[in-house]
């Protein structure tokens, strides 16, 4: 009797992909991009220098990131203030327990590295020495959904659904360099735990031109329409409103309403927006389909009795390819052209 | 304050001191017929030597500012520390029969929001000492000359973490940083030495740049010498006291069961445990 044989090294489940004739259109797109191809005003760096001018004023203000502070915009505190600065190596689990051990000395620390890392590598740090004991630490992190084309590494599209489930988390997903300085002040008067998405470098400047202020747990109606309710986070709320924009040119008039926080949702705005009736809500969100801003929106309106027609616009339930990142939006339907595409179609069922 | 510091008592005080901690925790074993007594029998000197010879502390403010943090990673070894709160006199000793009951301050794992002097929420492991590391420095931040101690077990040595707190604790210079491990060569699954940690651990750690000792951790002399070594020494580096000790130590009937990380003890033998204990009280 012999052993039955090893099989063979082929029994995954997904194959390698097909590979296409190169695509000279598009250039690779670079780990770092920022998203100032949106071709509008921009503001440099607004965590950055928006954290280095409240530290002027609070001496409990530290930072740490784990050897990201160039890409997450942390730099620009850890030149103004090298003192209050600790750079704790590609060492997240320690970032994480590390920044704990400082809130519980009286510190608010600010710990920043990519999206993925905090929420896939440091969950159980974030969680049991921060979030369990409602500690006062500002998780900051880079690269939020597909704004690179790094794939899947570096993509993190299910940090929102990840960090959603964490009791006692606030999460935040901002819209541009406007939402980042006013939810940088924000968070550092609030005394609990938070993760914030990180928008960094040239960060375009969108809600300047509205009546607008980040608060922490509110959702803002941007502007008021009467056939679709866009519910929006992050950056999806710039192409929301560029979506409503092109799509009043086609007489379809859109509501869009800012869900910056993702956690806790801002329920009674959502519903009382969702509650008028006769709109297509449309939940719209840098991030995969399952478990985010989506997801919460749903759960929301179904929990309260509300029916609407809803559909939701976001990033499939799988590993996303790697590209140029203006290839990859077309490709995922989540392009201001995209949206305003799905929204027709979904009008017209 | 006249509570202000931690007495020097002699060795033979601390001796009783050690005693005691046994005694608080085996009664409270006995409540819940809890198996965890073995790490408490073999950590109860070098907790004696922590809260009766190291640390300044003040029993009636367990928050104290100028107090030396104790953290504990490994939140199984709570009735440890508890029975080692209640000899410090911050948990009053009628609580012991609470023990891991519903609604009671001392639950089976130790938890920072339940237990005055539980500095942290063990329980995870390989948290406590990078949140020692985070805490060391806000210390030096404050200039507050206060030591943090963080108890480790050898079965912690296996988590990557705890190699990413030891790293950055020689990284930044926390000479205020003191790390205890108990090494007592038991985890769940067996013996620490057959699993991860293998080695000369002293030399392991001082390749990292720490300060360490190696130390039999229940000679009471010993545990005093390098407690006192390492407050004093004058290198700008983090230090630990690498704990040789025997779990169930001073049941001598409980130290020959093989399996020791969760011990079976019948329900008529904490008597028996008792009594021998009891029969060896040092003056």
């Amino acid at each position: 009797m012999s052993e039955p044989p090893i099989p063979p090294n082929s029994r995954r489940l997904s194959k390698f992909k097909a590979r296409k004739a190169p695509n000279q259109k598009q250039a690779t797109s670079a780990m770092i991009a920022s998203l100032d191809s949106e071709g509008r005003d921009t503001i440099t760096a607004p965590f950055g220098n928006t954290l280095a001018e409240l530290a002027e004023h609070r001496a409990d203000i530290v930072g740490l990131s784990a050897d990201l502070s160039k890409y997450t915009d942390l730099h620009v505190f850890a030149q103004a203030h090298p003192d209050r600065f600790y750079q704790m190596g590609m060492a997240e689990q320690v970032l994480m327990s590390a920044a704990a051990g400082l809130a519980r000395e009286g510190f608010t620390p600010f710990a920043t590295t990519y999206a993925v890392f905090a929420a896939r590598r440091a969950y159980d740090f974030i969680c049991m020495a921060i979030a369990e004991e409602a500690l006062p630490v500002k998780i900051c992190c880079a690269l939020p959904g597909l704004t690179t084309g790094y794939g899947p590494s570096h993509q993190a599209t299910e940090d929102l659904a990840i960090m959603r489930a964490m009791p006692g988390l606030t999460v935040l997903d901002p819209c541009d360099a406007i939402d980042t300085q006013q939810a940088t002040r924000a968070i550092a008067d609030h005394l609990g735990p938070v993760y914030m998405r990180l928008l960094r470098g040239q960060v375009p400047n969108v809600l300047g031109d509205y009546d607008y202020a980040f608060e922490i747990g509110k959702a803002k109606l941007l502007q008021d329409g009467t056939d679709v309710l866009f519910i929006s986070s992050g950056i999806m709320t710039m192409r929301t409103l560029d979506a409503a924009k092109a799509l009043a040119r086609d007489g379809v008039s859109c509501a869009v309403l800012h869900s910056p926080t993702i956690k806790p949702l801002d329920k009674a705005t959502i519903l009382k927006q969702a509650a008028k009736g006769g709109r297509l809500v449309v939940a719209a969100e840098n991030h995969s389909v399952t478990g985010g801003l989506g997801e919460a929106v749903a759960a929301c309106l179904m929990q309260d009795g509300v029916t609407a027609t809803f559909r939701q616009i976001g990033l499939p339930d799988e590993f996303l390819d790697a590209g140029a990142l203006p290839t990859l939006h077309a490709q995922y339907g989540i392009t201001v052209d995209a949206i305003a595409a799905s929204v027709k179609t979904w009008l017209k069922e | 304050m006249t509570q202000a510091t931690n007495t020097r008592l002699s060795n033979t005080s601390l001796a009783r001191r050690a005693w005691a901690i046994r005694r608080h925790a085996l009664l409270m074993a006995q409540v819940q017929g809890q198996g965890y007594i073995g790490q408490a029998l073999g950590a109860a000197d070098l907790l004696a030597t922590s809260y009766f010879h190291a640390m300044t502390y003040r029993a009636d403010d367990p928050e104290w500012e100028g107090r030396d943090r104790f953290y504990l990673s490994i939140g199984h070894y709570a009735i440890a520390l508890y029975a080692a709160l209640i000899e410090a006199g911050i948990l009053p000793e009628d609580e012991i029969e609470t023990y891991g009951m519903d609604e009671s301050r001392m639950p089976m794992s130790g938890m920072a929001a339940y237990t005055p002097g539980m500095e942290i929420t063990g329980g995870s492991l390989g948290h406590g000492l990078g949140i020692a590391v985070g805490a060391a420095m806000g210390l030096k931040r404050k200039a507050n000359p206060a030591f943090v101690y963080n108890l480790l077990s050898d079965g912690e040595l296996g988590e990557g973490s705890t190699w990413e707190a030891v790293m950055s604790a020689a990284q930044h210079g926390l000479d205020n940083l003191i790390a205890i491990v108990d090494f007592n060569d038991q985890q769940a699954d067996g013996k620490t030495t057959q699993a991860l940690a293998r080695g000369s651990q002293s030399a392991q750690w001082q390749a990292f740049g720490w300060f360490a000792q190696e130390i039999d951790g229940n000679d009471l002399d010993a545990l005093v010498s390098a407690f006192d070594a390492a407050r004093n020494h004058r290198a700008p580096c983090p230090r630990v006291i690498i704990c040789n000790t025997t779990m169930c130590k001073g049941i001598p009937f409980l130290e020959e069961r093989e399996i020791t990380h969760f011990v079976r003890v019948e329900a008529d033998e904490w008597t028996k445990a008792l009594a021998i204990h009891d029969a060896n009280k040092p003056e």
